[in-house]
């Protein structure tokens, strides 16, 4: 596994500047589709500051003493709350953990009606996964408080995302004219989406690789319309990995193959999978990434997963500093 | 209630007549009585006259596909409130889907929805009897029956009849009673329970998308039976450029087909579903008042419908007004209602085409009017024109008056619009029902 301490001279929380209003607008966080360079730049430094707080023996600050974060998840998920959770204990601020299967909405609740409760019950930040494209858009127009989207269907995941970018850049120390593989299921992967707007912004380039029926019909427009040149798609995975940078696994759910989507497993692992041999073709120092969870042997061989290339697991603890990084920066950094 | 009217000065476009001129029409005893030039009409006693001077004077629309919802959804709309929306959109006859609960299958249900239009009704209701009981698309209804009950036509609206052979049967059997089969075109399987139209935005909102063939396929399917039959076909809310080709090329072979459109189809792209202004940096929306079936489409498929609405490939402009409640549309896109309440600007929204030069006047007006009429035939009386001697439907549109949408004015129950707050020119003035003015407009 590769590792990275954190340098000298880095800034903590007691340390950094109150964000500058300058380059930080943000209320909610919804997709990094409006991040300027400068605001992801912000949320990185950020997190270099939290990683060390996350390397102390008393992991806690208490920047959001007082304050209340409710982690609302509609769609089951371990280690994207647990991330969520420590990072708000880890700055102090007290935490309510509601299981949509087990609240109200078994009872019929609307989504807003849970809102406005969760509101009038003193949250000043929600945390929302939820398996709709778009339903925290629709929270932000209903309650005050600010929305982090954990996730949001086939939309977007932008955590996530600045998490991989965060340990990228540890481990290669930019993104400029990196080459990113994103592999598999391109069409319901928030996590790609997310990414495509976070990578490019960063100045990577991106090939995502999928079969056509694991792609959006309108993937190649949409990457058109919106001005991303730097994205391009690919459906055979040797050209996508060949020099790659970084080589990003997507998870293969597998009712997609039970859909039709794939004739089988055996052959999307015959074309798809990440095999040593394959990762051969990247660069040497290639990073091996996997937002999880992972089906290994599906999309990734166990070699590769647990090889020596493979970031897998420090892109879950680098989660807690980048979720620790949001919610210092849109409660307005240090203690108002 | 004045029973002698006299509209003075307007411009009158009877397409139905090819009349566009500045003249006087007089209304009596609910009928047209004359038409002729400014000032000549002859004297009457107790007449009431209306200066229509730089209005539009025409015959009052007819909507061929809207949704009252009533029996059963009264809380999304009712008879009563639906025909109120209808007039102050100048529409004098609407024809109501029959997706209502219980649907309108039988002779009963026609019949209660007669009743209620006209005890309730502020404007003349038609309704469309089911293809299939209870919409199940396995057997055809009792559609002669139907029929005298005073059907215009049998669509199962807001789903296709899935099988070819029960559409074929439906089509020999009311071939006989000379009524059209009016198709919702989708396949369903390939839309695949898709939200908006499969392309570039759907990639982007992560929705999943209902590709153009969905619709497409079934009107070919459904040309191919219309041909195969002989039966009267005609294809409601055609979204996509292949659909317009596919039924010109069926109009050159002869097919007894015929077509409608929607103003929202005309107006607006897949990617009003993002809002109504997007820059690249501002908040993202997932506007559900643009969740619509079949969805919005793409600018090249405006430009094909346009274009067959020119040629005749297209004969109709119909709302498809489909209103819904606050709660059906105030949450998750996904699980959001389809439709668009329409009747209330479905002419300004048109006007837009016509002060953009993409759609002259009278053939606006005659797809308002003159076309739909002809599809529902005669049984009604003449619709859709201003002869001497038939029903006094009227309608007067003050062409550049400018209004903005503010939904919570409406009649419709249904405050479901993606034109809310959008700057107007065109307006309904007064809409004139068998003589009788049932809606002025306050500010005129």
């Amino acid at each position: 596994m590769k590792t990275v301490e954190p340098g000298p001279g880095i800034a903590t929380p007691e340390t950094l500047p109150p964000p500058s209003i300058a380059v930080w607008q943000h209320r909610h966080i919804l997709d990094l589709d409006d991040f300027t360079r400068e605001e992801i730049e912000l949320v990185l430094e950020t997190a270099d500051a939290m990683a060390e707080v996350l390397t102390r023996e008393v992991k806690r600050v208490p920047t959001l003493r007082g304050k209340t974060v409710v982690t609302m998840f509609y769609e089951p998920s371990t280690r994207t709350r647990a991330s969520f959770e420590l990072a708000a204990k880890n700055l102090s601020a007290d935490t309510v953990s509601l299981d949509a299967s087990k609240s109200s909405v078994t009872k019929g609740e609307s989504l807003i009606d849970s809102l406005r409760t969760i509101q009038a019950l003193g949250a000043d930040f929600i945390v929302m996964r939820h398996s709709q494209s778009g339903a925290p858009y629709l929270a932000t127009q209903h309650v005050n408080c600010s929305i982090i989207n954990a996730g949001d269907g086939w939309h977007a995941h932008p955590s996530q995302a600045l998490l991989d970018l965060y340990t990228i850049r540890r481990h290669l120390g930019k993104l400029d004219n990196l080459k990113v593989a994103i592999i598999g299921d391109i069409m319901h992967s928030r996590v790609a989406r997310s990414n495509i707007w976070g990578m490019s912004t960063m100045g990577a380039r991106i090939i995502l690789c999928a079969p056509h029926t694991l792609l959006a019909r309108g993937m190649e427009s949409f990457l058109a319309k919106c001005q991303l040149p730097n994205v391009s798609i690919e459906t055979d995975i040797e050209p996508a990995l060949e020099d790659a940078d970084v080589v990003m696994l997507l998870r293969l759910q597998t009712e997609r193959q039970q859909s039709g989507l794939l004739p089988s497993l055996r052959e999307y692992i015959q074309l798809y999978q990440l095999t040593t041999e394959r990762l051969s073709l990247a660069r040497q120092n290639v990073l091996v990434m996997h937002p999880g969870p992972i089906n290994e042997g599906i999309e990734i061989s166990p070699e590769v997963a647990h090889g020596t290339q493979s970031v897998i697991e420090e892109q879950v603890s680098n989660g807690v500093a980048i979720r620790m990084a949001l919610l210092y920066l849109i409660a307005g950094g240090k203690n108002k | 209630m004045p029973t002698t009217l006299l509209i003075s000065g307007g411009r009158i476009i009877d397409p139905g007549q090819g009349i566009d001129k500045v003249a006087d029409l007089l209304i009596t005893k609910g009928k047209i009585a004359w038409m002729g030039d400014n000032g000549t009409a002859p004297s009457q006693p107790d007449l009431t006259t209306i200066d229509a001077t730089g209005l539009i004077v025409c015959p009052g629309f007819v909507d061929l596909h809207c949704h009252l919802r009533e029996p059963g959804f009264e809380d999304k709309e009712t008879i009563a409130t639906g025909t109120k929306a209808a007039a102050r959109g100048g529409f004098t006859t609407i024809c109501c889907m029959p997706n209502t609960n219980p649907p309108l299958d039988t002779q009963s249900s026609i019949d209660y929805v007669k009743k209620t239009a006209e005890t309730e009704g502020a404007v003349q209701v038609l309704p469309i009897g089911c293809i299939t009981k209870g919409r199940h698309g396995k057997e055809i209804t009792e559609m002669s029956e139907l029929a005298q009950a005073g059907v215009i036509g049998f669509s199962d609206d807001g789903e296709p009849v899935a099988s070819s052979r029960i559409m074929s049967l439906a089509m020999d059997y009311s071939q006989a009673l000379g009524l059209p089969i009016i198709e919702h075109c989708e396949d369903k399987e390939l839309s695949d329970g898709g939200f908006m139209n499969d392309g570039w935005v759907s990639a982007r909102l992560g929705l999943k998308g209902i590709p153009k063939a969905a619709e497409e396929i079934v009107v070919a399917r459904d040309l191919t039976l219309a041909q195969l039959t002989g039966a009267r076909l005609h294809i409601a809310h055609v979204s996509t450029e292949g659909s317009v080709e596919l039924i010109r090329q069926a109009k050159e072979k002869g097919i007894a087909v015929t077509a409608e459109v929607t103003p929202h189809h005309l107006a607006l792209t897949e990617e009003r579903v993002m809002g109504s202004q997007l820059e690249k940096h501002n908040q993202l929306i997932y506007d559900t008042n643009a969740k619509v079936n079949p969805p919005l489409r793409t600018k090249e498929d405006i430009a094909a419908l346009i274009k067959g609405l020119k040629d005749g490939t297209i004969d109709a402009i119909a709302t498809d007004h489909a209103p819904h409640t606050l709660v059906d549309k105030m949450c998750e896109f996904g699980l959001a209602a389809f439709g668009i309440s329409g009747l209330e600007t479905a002419l300004a929204c048109l006007m837009s085409l016509v002060h953009g030069d993409q759609l002259d006047l009278k053939t606006l007006v005659s797809k308002l009017t003159f076309e739909p009429s002809r599809i529902i035939g005669t049984r009604y009386g003449e619709l859709g024109t201003l002869k001497p001697g038939c029903r006094a439907d009227v309608t007067l549109f003050d062409p550049n008056r400018e209004w903005v949408v503010n939904s919570h004015d409406f009649a419709s129950k249904g405050k479901n619009t993606p034109f809310d707050g959008c700057h107007f020119k065109g307006s309904v003035v007064v809409t004139i029902v068998a003589g009788k003015v049932i809606y002025k407009c306050n500010s005129a």
